[in-house]
Formats: C-alpha cells, sequence, structure tokens
C-alpha cells in the first residue's frame, strides 16, 4: 500500500495514497470546517461536490487556496488549517453564503441543530459584510416533508440522496449562477412528484430548507381535550435514539424513559408499535409459508419472492417506479397501520367509545409515516386509523416542551394490552430485523419444530445488498435484504428480469433501516451513531424473554378474542391492504 | 407526475432523436438541441418524453434546459426577433429599439405574441457590430436600425401565413 508523507499545521502525517487533506487532518485531531461535504463511511455514501468552498486550505507553494474535502494529499506537501489567509477566506466565504440565507434562526425549526448556525457561532460571525439581493422562493408544504428553499445553500446533499443513494430522481439542481437552486422538476410541489417521503434528504439538509411538517400542536390539542382518549403506539427504532436529543451516549436504550415521558404528557394509554410487528409476522409470515407450499404444491402462478411491505417509502417508491410488481409484494399493512386499525376497530369498542373520539397517535424514526397515515385506504369514513405520526425529533421536542427532565425519569412499563412484544418486533427498527423475525416465527410453523437457535448472524450487518440461505427443515430459504432504495432497485430490476431466486426479500428505504430513518435525530453524517442504535436493537432483543412473535401471549388472545387466525376474512379486512398504479 | 400528452408524431420526433443518438445520457445537451431545432421549443411534456427515452430522471433534463439560456420552453414566434445587446448595439441605441418592438408587439422579452407571429429575444453579439444596432428576425440581418424603422420590419412579415408545428 502506497503511503503519503506530509506536515499538517506543523505536525507529521502519514496516510495512505488517495486520502483527501480533510481526511488527513481528522486523522491528528485537525477538525477543518465543512459544510456541503458529508460522508456516512460503511455506507457508501459521500458528497463532496466542492461547492461551499468553507474547507479552504492554504497549501505551500500552491498560488491558490484548496478546498481540502475533494483535494488528495501528496508527498512533501505543507497543509496550514488555520493561517490567517485561510481564516479570511473562510469567513468570506461564509458571510456572502450568509447574505442571501433568512437571518430568522430564532424561529427556525432547523435552530439549535443547523450546521450553518453551528457554522457561523464557530467561526465568530457577528457582522455580514455584504448586502445583496436575497432569493425568495415559495414555500413548498407536502403531507411529510416542507421544503423552504430560501434557506437552501446549494450543498447538494439532498440531491445525492435522492439521486445516487435512493434513486429516486426527484431533487435536482435547476437554473443558473445566483438563481440555481435544488428543486424538482418544472418547479412542481413534492405531492406531485414520485417523491417517496423517506426524508433523507431531510435526514442530511445542514439548514432548515428541507424539516418534517410538525404535527406537534395538533397532538398537544389533542391531549388537552377531555373528549377524547388519545392513546400513543412508539415505533422500535425510536427506543435506540432518542436519548441523543438529551445529550446520551448514541445506542442508549431509552424504553423505560420513553415510555414514563409519554405517561407525564398525559396519554391515556402507552403502546408499542412492537405489538403490531409480532402482529405483521403473523400476518406476513404466515403470508410467505402460504404462497411457498402453493409453489411446492407447483402451482405456477404464485408469486415469488414475497417482499416486505412495511416501509411506506419502499411501497410507494413501488407503486411509481415498479407498478407492474404490485402484486409481489406482502399486502400485509405495517406495523404503525396495523396497530391503528386493531386500536379504533378493536380496542376502541372495548374501551366503549367511538373510533371519533379516539385519537391514535403514533411516534416514529420515520417522516413518510406522516404521508403514510393519510393515505384514504387507512380511513373509516374519513377518520384516519392513526390521527398524527409524530418523528423522534418532534416527540423529543415534545418532551422539551412540557419541562420533562428525561434524564431523570425512573423506567416505566408499556401499557396492555397493546403494549406487549417480543424481541422479534424490537428488532423490525434495522436492516434485516423484519426478515429475522419472519423467519424465526416460519421456521417453526413451517416444520413444527422449535427454533435451533434465535440469532440469524447471517442476516445481520449494514452491507447495502445481503442474501442468506436458511436451512427450513431441509428447504433452502433464500432470503435477499435490501436498505436504501437504490439498493431495493437492483434486487427488483432482478425480480422484474425473472433472474431474482429468493423466496423472501426485506426492503427498508433509509440506510441502516428505521434506525437511520428520516425522522429520527440528525446523524450529522457520523455513521457509527448508526451502526450503535443497531447494536441497541439487537441488546433489547436478547433480553426480552420472548424472541418469536407467534409466542407473544397477547397476539395469541387477540386472534382467539377477534381475529380468529392469521389470513382469515377478518384480518384480511383489517390488517392487509392494496397497492396502486401510480404512473 | 403529469401523463405525457403529446401528438403522436411529437412523440415519434422525440424517440427518432434519441434513437439518433442511441439513447445515451450523455447525448442529451444534443438530443434537446435537435428536438428543439425540430419543435422550435422544449415543454414539459417534450421533456418527460425526452427522461423516458434516456431512462433518467425528468428533472436531469430540466436541470440542463434551465442552465442553457439557448433552450426555451416557450414557442418562439413564427418570426422569432433578436435584437442584440452587445456592447457595440447597446451604446448604439439597441434598448430603444428593444422598446419600440416591445411597444408595438405588446409583449415581453422571451414572449411571443399571442398569434404566434412574432416574439422577442435579447442576444450578445452576432458578430456584425459594424452595423450597430442589429436586429435579426429568423435569419435575414437587419442593420443601423434607428426606432422609426421598427414598424417597418414588423410590417414585412405580417402578411405570411403561421404554420402549426407542435
Amino acid at each position: 500500500m502506497d503511503t503519503v508523507n506530509l506536515i499538517i499545521d506543523n505536525k507529521p502525517v502519514v496516510v495512505k495514497a488517495g486520502t483527501t487533506i480533510l481526511e488527513a487532518a481528522s486523522g491528528i485531531g485537525v477538525h477543518v470546517p465543512t459544510l456541503c461535504h458529508m460522508k456516512l463511511s460503511d455506507l457508501n455514501i459521500e458528497n463532496k461536490p466542492g461547492d461551499c468552498r468553507v474547507c479552504m486550505v492554504e497549501v505551500k507553494g500552491r498560488k491558490n487556496l484548496v478546498p481540502a474535502c475533494c483535494t488528495e494529499v501528496s508527498n512533501g506537501m505543507e497543509v496550514n488549517t488555520h493561517s490567517i489567509r485561510v481564516i479570511n477566506a473562510r469567513r468570506t466565504v461564509l458571510e456572502l453564503i450568509l447574505s442571501d440565507h433568512p437571518a430568522d434562526c430564532l424561529i427556525c425549526p432547523k435552530s439549535g441543530k443547523c450546521d450553518l448556525q453551528n457554522l457561523a457561532h464557530k467561526l465568530g460571525i457577528r457582522e455580514i459584510h455584504y448586502q445583496g439581493e436575497q432569493s425568495h422562493y415559495r414555500a413548498d408544504t407536502s403531507p411529510a416533508i416542507i421544503r423552504d428553499i430560501d434557506k437552501c445553500i446549494m450543498c447538494r446533499r439532498c440531491e445525492m440522496m435522492c439521486n445516487k443513494v435512493q434513486t429516486v430522481g426527484v431533487l435536482s439542481a435547476i437554473n443558473r449562477g445566483f438563481y440555481s437552486v435544488v428543486s424538482p422538476a418544472f418547479e412542481m410541489n413534492l405531492d406531485h412528484s414520485v417523491c417517496t417521503y423517506c426524508g433523507q434528504c431531510v435526514a442530511v439538509c445542514p439548514t432548515g430548507a428541507l424539516t418534517e411538517v410538525d404535527e406537534t400542536g395538533n397532538v398537544i390539542r389533542a391531549l388537552s381535550d377531555p373528549s377524547k382518549t388519545v392513546i400513543v403506539q412508539t415505533a422500535p427504532a425510536v427506543r435506540a435514539a432518542l436519548g441523543e436529543e438529551f445529550d446520551m451516549e448514541p445506542g442508549t436504550l431509552v424504553t423505560g424513559k420513553l415510555v414514563a415521558a409519554l405517561k407525564r404528557l398525559g396519554f391515556d394509554y402507552v403502546f408499542d408499535t412492537d405489538f403490531a410487528a409480532d402482529l405483521t409476522i403473523m400476518e406476513e409470515g404466515t403470508e410467505l409459508l402460504n404462497r411457498l407450499s402453493r409453489k411446492l404444491s407447483g402451482d405456477k402462478d404464485v408469486k415469488l419472492p414475497i417482499l416486505t411491505s412495511c416501509c411506506p417509502a419502499w411501497v410507494k417508491f413501488f407503486e411509481h417506479q415498479f407498478p407492474e410488481l404490485k402484486d409481489i409484494p406482502s399486502t400485509a399493512r405495517s406495523p404503525q397501520q396495523m396497530f391503528g386499525s386493531i386500536a379504533k376497530n378493536w380496542f376502541a369498542e372495548k374501551l366503549g367509545i367511538k373510533r371519533e373520539d379516539l385519537v391514535v397517535v403514533s411516534i416514529m424514526p420515520c417522516v413518510a409515516k406522516k404521508y403514510e397515515c393519510g393515505r384514504d385506504e387507512f380511513k373509516a369514513n374519513g377518520n384516519p386509523d392513526v390521527d398524527f405520526a409524530l418523528t423522534t425529533r418532534e416527540f423529543a421536542a415534545l418532551i422539551k416542551v412540557s419541562n420533562i427532565d428525561f434524564s431523570t425519569l425512573p423506567d416505566e412499563d408499556f401499557d396492555n394490552p397493546l403494549g406487549e412484544s417480543s424481541g422479534a418486533g424490537v428488532i423490525f427498527g434495522t436492516t434485516g430485523g423484519v426478515i429475522e423475525a419472519a423467519v424465526r416465527t416460519a421456521y417453526e410453523l413451517f416444520t413444527n419444530k422449535p427454533l435451533p437457535r434465535i440469532d440469524f448472524d447471517e442476516l445481520r450487518g449494514m452491507e447495502g445488498i445481503r442474501q442468506a440461505t436458511i436451512d427450513f427443515g431441509g428447504l433452502p430459504l433464500k432470503i435477499g435484504i435490501a436498505h436504501g432504495l437504490g439498493n431495493a432497485r437492483k434486487l427488483l430490476e432482478d425480480v422484474q428480469a425473472g433472474k431474482s431466486e429468493f423466496h423472501a426479500i426485506e426492503i427498508m428505504s433509509c440506510p441502516g433501516g428505521c434506525i437511520g430513518g428520516g425522522g429520527q435525530p440528525y446523524h450529522h453524517g457520523n455513521a457509527e451513531i448508526l451502526k450503535k442504535r443497531q447494536m441497541a436493537l439487537y441488546r433489547e432483543d436478547k433480553n426480552k424473554v420472548i424472541r418469536k412473535s407467534h409466542e407473544n401471549k397477547y397476539i395469541i388472545e387477540l386472534y382467539k378474542e377477534f381475529l380468529e387466525k392469521p389470513l382469515s376474512e377478518k384480518a384480511h379486512h383489517l390488517l392487509h391492504t392494496e397497492y396502486f398504479d401510480r404512473t | 407526475m403529469s401523463k405525457i400528452k403529446l401528438a403522436n408524431h411529437t412523440i415519434q420526433i422525440v424517440k427518432d432523436v434519441c434513437a439518433e443518438f442511441e439513447n445515451k445520457e450523455g447525448e442529451l445537451i444534443n438530443i434537446l438541441h435537435q428536438v428543439q431545432h425540430k419543435l422550435g421549443y422544449l415543454p414539459a411534456e417534450v421533456q418527460e418524453a425526452i427522461a423516458k427515452e434516456l431512462k433518467i430522471p425528468v428533472v436531469k433534463v430540466y436541470g440542463v434546459v434551465t442552465f442553457y439560456s439557448f433552450f426555451t420552453m416557450v414557442p418562439h414566434g413564427e418570426n422569432p426577433i433578436s435584437i442584440c445587446m452587445g456592447t457595440a448595439c447597446y451604446v448604439r441605441g439597441a434598448e430603444q429599439i428593444l422598446d419600440e418592438f416591445k411597444r408595438e408587439l405588446k409583449v415581453q422579452v422571451g414572449e411571443s405574441t399571442s398569434d404566434g407571429k412574432f416574439s422577442i429575444n435579447c442576444l450578445r453579439c452576432v458578430g456584425a457590430c459594424g452595423l450597430a444596432p442589429v436586429v435579426t428576425v429568423g435569419e435575414k440581418v437587419y442593420g443601423r436600425v434607428a426606432p422609426n424603422q421598427v414598424k417597418e420590419i414588423i410590417a414585412e412579415y405580417s402578411n405570411k401565413n403561421v404554420t402549426d408545428d407542435v
């Protein structure tokens, strides 16, 4: 391996050839400020257009300053990251960016988490010496994402996510020079585009240009309405990330505190989406086994592989991009919607109240869930099964505004009957988790034998596309896993071409799965955070007494009392859905 | 996204041009040039058809169309009038000429008259600075144009018939 010797801020450094100045500096603890640059190591995600010019450094012997993020090191290079010339240039660049940026930081939804604001603070900007034209654009509100493009600084992180990682291709740079901006084609609104609302643009936006639709006000109003019973469900990935909003180490599990916070906020019942995840496994797992046995008995019309259908962005993706494959995904609704359906159609009756008087709130790592709960097929007479979906970030804001000291809260338990879950339900929040949960149940139902082991390490990891073969009592069950819609597209193209050999494929839209969801605390480009969240979910799974969905006694009771059996007519009506051609 | 509502022969033109360039993404600019040459402009539906042929997101096509001022999404008039705003023409009164055209035709720069006969655009230097100020109508060049000649130039084209291209 070729190495390069250079000097950065008077310190000798030895790095691999091909390393950038930025990476070499970071290796010796010199953190050159950046704005457009973002790298998620291990996920193969990098944005370095060299646009913002904030990371300029001085290289001895070169006439011009160079951008550290996209300049490779060379032997004998002498780099100065904080000479007067560098500091002046950096401040000038930032002042120019700020001269075309609204100064409404006090009321901006990104305030406190904004990379631009942090940078202005770090560089000690106290005055903007340049006054010129400011760009003004129409704000664009969709069911899940708000675009406030006056705040766009053209870092193009969202464009990279939308095109290279997700291959959705909605957002891209248009126009020229001062007038260039990131937009959908023909400046159409997002809700007219093929946007999936995965929210990965929101997850990486350094400013307040892309944010989620804020539903906290609606939730507060519902909680203070005495005529309403307000219940809440929390998705698995939330408990592995919420702590970050309260300065805890990434990967800290805060399940008990999260429940305590929800009880103090005044929710009448605090339930768990993990319960609905177990229910999803019962339905989806049974569907897999049905298709499998039909295939084995020689039925040529049976659609395999079966694709998971928990992720609303993924559902919208194939409805737009692969409508001819819409019979292949499982018809099982997502856990959020299964929960909503059971809550409004069964739990409301149990409480003796009308569905209109029961408000269902969900806490999700996701912005697409806001769109999902608004889909018409998940409403009865206009009343949605899930009324409001809050992101992990909005939930944290709600806790803060309500004077709850999160870090000192005691651990409390979910309520029953919709709060009990297995470890299988917990791992739904990470890539590989849904299919592992399905395997745990489907294996035992298919073979009538207890699982020889519960942990399927071959299904775990962070690789974008993974595959494994699980021995189903002599039948080699071939499983594919993809996270990130670009990876999903590759597997789908194989299915389309008839080349796919998988029996089942799990797809999650966000890198890492829901732990890396568009509604999670901002990772600011640190992929280690995602890995720690993933490890946290596997830890929670390991600590559960019940680790297989079909052994959750509340699930067993729900079928006995109400649903009869998986794929029953009632289950079909309440827990399954259909997909639409959106081209 | 809106459904493509183009006449079949227009779609065929787009398909033929794209095929000529082997449906290569890298040929996008050439394809846009050719299609605009044939259709006169690049409306949204045409951009969607090109995107479909090249299997790229339509916003990528739109990005290129909006980047280069040569490409236009509104149809030129049957007689596209260009007023040179290069330095030489400008100092010799191009602005008054432009104002006169705008007043006579009741349209702004980049627009077409409602009967589709004329459109006005500005350009920078046609390489005939000795003739400043210069106006072109279609391929024809008019030199040393004075504001009182604007009416005459328009009249030359007013009685020709309009043909429908798209």
